[in-house]
């Protein structure tokens, strides 16, 4: 067993469930217990969808395990295909559904329906939502785009010249973060190259439209979480090649333009040269200089923590401190892209570990999901969402892609925001006693006014209570007892008081150096000297 | 669940009305969702549930983004090697709940909550909360519930965290007859009802849940309860086994559900008429007031319930009889005919009542019939109002404090905001 607190992925079938949505035509059966209809409400208030997921459930109660339950799945299985007259269906159990063993593909089989009939089998006490929604895509595609695959050993036949390239998009599903705006900005960016987009899949697709998979000239994997293992088999079977290059970010927006460019055979330097993205000037200018070097703690699924990284070090000029992520099926990839940050990897779903390292970490920024902001809300560090999971606030109203020219636009916005703006850094660097403006107050443009006036006193006992967190929930707002630090040396009050010149958001890490500082040389008490003599040996 | 049959048999003449049974699938929630606000009321409990990683989901879910401290509740997710028998479950446990203690030191009172999974496994929480007592007590008690999908439906969950505490609860040791209000409601409203039953003269007033575990109220045969809510037909059978005496009453919502339910105290305690009518009379007047407000706007509307926390009968009696609303259909997940034998009398007689679902015939008849305000589930509401039906999301309803007499122009007013707000949209 394993204790959780907040679980960054569902569970399996919820990944199956927003492959379903965010298809059109096609009908899922879930063999659940009374209950499990909850994740409905997640595509119709946190997607505010405006019609009910394709989902029917068994709903079955205590009742009926004493009886057929999987009667009642049939059942189910019969008005589901007589009322929703779907192209496909796909049948599963859930957890609980998983453990009476009902079988539910042979069951559907045995109705004898005449569309396809797909079954999924999701190991819920082993997998998790992605892993759920990936398996689910490319089951859907093997047995519906299989039909027409070429016999082995065939070439795929030459493009007419002077007829466009063709790639199918894939990877969108329902719930996705920013999926919908991803589509509209890719699309965008292909049409630009002369390329067109064949079926975007799971997003918006029906059954018929993955018949047509095989028709274009290449994929294009948006989210590798959920389309990596379908393109595989689609290039395998249908020699179609792949794209590797995630579109966040400029460097890697223009990396993926050269990369499709490629696989369609167009030059891709007339588009690059005529494309505008506002990020590389917003970052040049003078007023973000204060960025330099900030430090920024990254976690969320692999695909966006990467290219988050890349754009955080690259392109703003922020300090990578932590990068981590809970998509254990790409930790390989995010201990590699976290070694050149050189830092070390956090690959964990435990929710409670990425709040320790946070406090360890002390970082001026947090970029994460929406778990991530409870823990930064709680170590008062300013925050923004870069991945799912994310609640409804994640899905504007407003066009807000992260991916191509306009989504760096979008990120350069979202991530400087929660920063203090630079005058009021400086001015209270100089200025600590503002009856207004103080210490560890909230940005002012932030508009909330203050922090509670315990603020500071959490954020730095984090650093000493990485594993013992407050309590109850009014403890949070209470002031947190001063625990001595787990050194040796013990801080003069002079020096103590020195601390508290230095500014509230790198307070933390100031104290935390100083105090190895002083470890390691085997300074007893910290002086106001020792203080200073630790900045000036951690001077960057 | 066996309360079905005892509350058939006592059926009275007016509760035999016709009732619509029906099965199919069920747009629910599990009585897990309960601890969403029992983690509120209990302050000193703490709520782990012993489940899959589909139980953490859901309670996450469904708490949204109401809570960014740590909450009191959790999940003890099962894995594969604890299905296959690879570890002892019960030893897994153990470890969990002292990683837990050690974590929170604050917790007095922790519940070891059931869920389908665990229930369909057959994991014996009872005796597991029986050893994990011993073992942490005086420190910690440790209870179990289940509030799993195939034994409970939404407020069920309540039902079923009250009953396990009930074995528990001081026996009263006094003569004197005492007054016990039972079921979760808004501190305010509590409040209200002190200030009233002290007015009445009915000092020994306790209430269940407290709100916090070193105030449990005491029982025993001279404790007379009232049901504050109408979905605890567990707990009070816990209470009748420890002596205690149920007065029957409607649901204190709306002016005349809450007179009936203090009359029916008020007649248990031997309090006069001409003082009920002193101290609750200037209390009805002012919720008669401000009930005027909402008559316009709410009579003749046509009203259609679909079955959430069987708070529907209350509240369609209430809708109907104060403020002139007509009742196409009223959807329970469960009706227990004892417990709402006054309100049955109550509601209209030609009241369509339907127990259970099966959700597609339902949402058919509900279009055929384009009432003019639905209530239902967060899975319905927004593809309801996408068709062009007003919805009224039915959670709200257990989250607000809607009882009492100066909260049920409250209460029409959660009615009448829907119908207003597509009133004034003009795009």
């Amino acid at each position: 067993m394993q204790l959780t607190v907040w679980t960054y992925e569902g569970p399996p079938h919820v990944g199956a469930m927003r492959v379903a949505t965010g298809m059109e035509q096609l009908h899922y059966v879930l063999h659940a217990p009374q209950g499990d209809t909850y994740a409905d409400l997640l595509f119709t208030m946190i997607e505010r969808r405006n019609k009910r997921p394709p989902v029917t459930y068994t709903t079955f109660a205590a009742r009926d395990l004493g009886k057929d339950t999987a009667e009642l799945f049939m059942s189910a299985a019969r008005n589901a295909y007589a009322r929703f007259k779907p192209q496909a269906m796909i049948v599963g159990a859930s957890c609980t559904g998983s453990l009476i063993q009902d079988d539910p593909g042979g069951l559907a089989k045995s109705l004898g329906f005449s569309i396809p009939v797909i079954p999924i089998d999701l190991p819920a006490y082993q997998r998790k939502e992605n892993w759920g929604a990936s398996e689910t895509f490319y089951q859907l595609v093997r047995a519906i785009a299989g039909p027409k695959a070429p016999p082995p050993g065939t070439k795929r036949a030459e493009r007419a010249p002077g007829q466009r390239a063709k790639c199918n998009l894939l990877g969108p599903t329902a719930l996705g973060f920013r999926h919908r705006d991803d589509i509209t900005e890719i699309t965008k960016l292909l049409g630009q190259l002369g390329i067109d987009v064949n079926v975007v899949a799971p997003m918006g697709a029906t059954p018929a439209d993955l018949t047509r998979l095989g028709e274009a000239d290449f994929n294009v994997v948006l989210y590798p979480e959920v389309a990596s293992q379908a393109a595989s088999w689609l290039q395998r079977i249908f020699h179609q090649p792949f794209t590797k290059t995630i579109p966040i970010g400029v460097s890697a927006t223009r990396e993926f333009v050269r990369e499709v460019a490629g696989l369609a055979g167009v030059d891709p330097e007339p588009m690059l040269a005529a494309a505008s993205t506002r990020l590389p000037w917003y970052s040049h200018s003078v007023d973000s200089t204060y960025l330099t070097n900030k430090r920024v703690f990254i976690f969320g699924d692999a695909t966006h923590a990467i290219a988050s990284a890349r754009i955080a070090s690259e392109e703003l000029g922020f300090k990578v401190v932590g990068l981590g992520t809970y998509s254990r099926e790409f930790g390989r990839d995010v201990r590699e892209a976290a070694a050149k940050y050189g830092v070390e990897a956090l690959i964990t779903d435990d929710y409670l570990e990425v709040e320790a390292k946070v406090a360890e970490l002390h970082p001026e920024l947090v970029l994460g999901t929406q778990m991530e902001r409870h823990i930064a809300k709680r170590l008062g560090v300013p925050c923004a969402v870069i991945s799912a999971p994310v609640h409804v606030q994640d899905f504007p109203a407003r066009y807000a892609p992260q991916m191509g020219f306009e989504g760096a636009n979008v990120i350069f916005d979202t991530w400087v925001h929660p920063l203090m703006m630079g005058l009021e850094e400086h001015l209270l660097a100089m200025f600590k006693d503002d009856f207004e403006f103080k210490d560890g107050a909230l940005p002012s443009h932030l508009g909330t006014g203050h922090a509670p006036a315990s603020a500071p006193a959490v954020a730095e006992v984090a650093v000493a209570l990485p594993q013992s967190a407050p309590v109850l929930d009014g403890a949070a707002s209470e002031p947190a007892p001063t625990t001595p630090a787990p050194t040796g040396a013990v801080w003069a009050p002079e020096a103590e008081k020195e601390l508290l010149k230095i500014p509230f958001f790198v307070r933390g890490k100031a104290r935390r150096n100083t105090e190895r500082f002083a470890n390691e040389n085997g300074v007893a008490t910290i002086t106001v000297e020792t203080l200073y003599d630790a900045k000036a040996h951690f001077a960057r | 669940m066996n309360a079905r049959a005892e509350g058939c048999t006592a059926a009275p003449d007016p509760s035999s009305r016709v009732v619509r049974h029906e099965r199919g699938q069920h747009e629910v929630f599990c009585g897990l969702t309960g601890i969403v606000w029992l983690h509120r009321k209990i302050q000193d409990a703490f709520f782990l549930v012993v489940g899959s990683r589909t139980c953490a989901h859901l309670i996450q879910s469904a708490a949204g983004v109401m809570i960014f401290a740590e909450p009191r509740f959790g999940t003890a997710i099962m894995e594969e090697k604890d299905l296959a028998g690879l570890t002892d479950a019960n030893d897994e446990l153990d470890r969990i709940v002292t990683q837990l203690i050690a974590r929170r030191p604050d917790i007095k009172l922790l519940f070891l909550v059931g869920s389908c999974p665990s229930e369909v496994i057959k994991l014996d929480l009872s005796r597991a909360a029986l050893r994990l007592s011993q073992r942490f007590s005086p420190a910690v008690r440790v209870l179990s519930y289940s509030g799993s999908g195939l034994e409970t439906t939404f407020t069920q969950g309540e039902d079923a965290c009250l009953a396990s505490l009930v074995p528990v609860l001081p026996a009263s040791t006094g003569t004197e007859a005492s007054l016990l209000v039972v079921g979760s409601l808004a501190d305010v409203v509590e409040d209200q009802f002190i200030r009233l039953f002290d007015g009445l003269g009915i000092g020994s007033v306790q209430f269940f849940p407290p709100r916090n575990s070193g105030s449990m109220p005491s029982v025993g045969p001279n404790t007379k309860f009232l049901l504050a809510q109408p979905f605890l037909p567990d707990t009070a059978r816990e209470l009748e086994h420890r002596g205690a005496k149920r007065l029957a009453a409607p649901f204190p919502l709306g002016v005349e559900g809450t007179t009936g339910w203090l009359r029916a105290a008020a007649n248990a305690f031997g309090v006069d008429e001409a003082l009920f009518d002193k101290v609750t009379q200037p209390a009805r007047v002012r919720a008669e007031r401000a009930l005027d407000k909402f008559r316009k706007e709410l009579s003749g509307r046509r009203l259609f319930f679909f079955p959430d926390s069987q708070l529907e009968i209350p509240l369609a009696r209430f809708l109907s009889r104060e403020l002139s609303m007509e009742l196409v259909e009223v959807g329970t997940p469960y009706l227990h005919r004892e417990h709402l034998a006054e309100e049955l009398k109550l509601l209209p007689a030609d009241a369509a009542i339907t127990e259970g679902q099966d959700v597609d015939l339902q949402l058919d008849r509900c279009r055929e019939a384009r009432p003019d305000i639905v209530v239902c589930g967060l899975g319905l509401a927004n593809p309801l109002e996408a068709e062009g039906m007003t919805t009224k999301w039915a959670i709200e309803l257990v989250f607000t404090p809607i009882q009492g007499y100066d909260q049920a122009s409250d209460l029409a007013e959660l009615f009448a905001r829907p119908l207003v707000r597509r009133a004034k949209l003009v795009a």
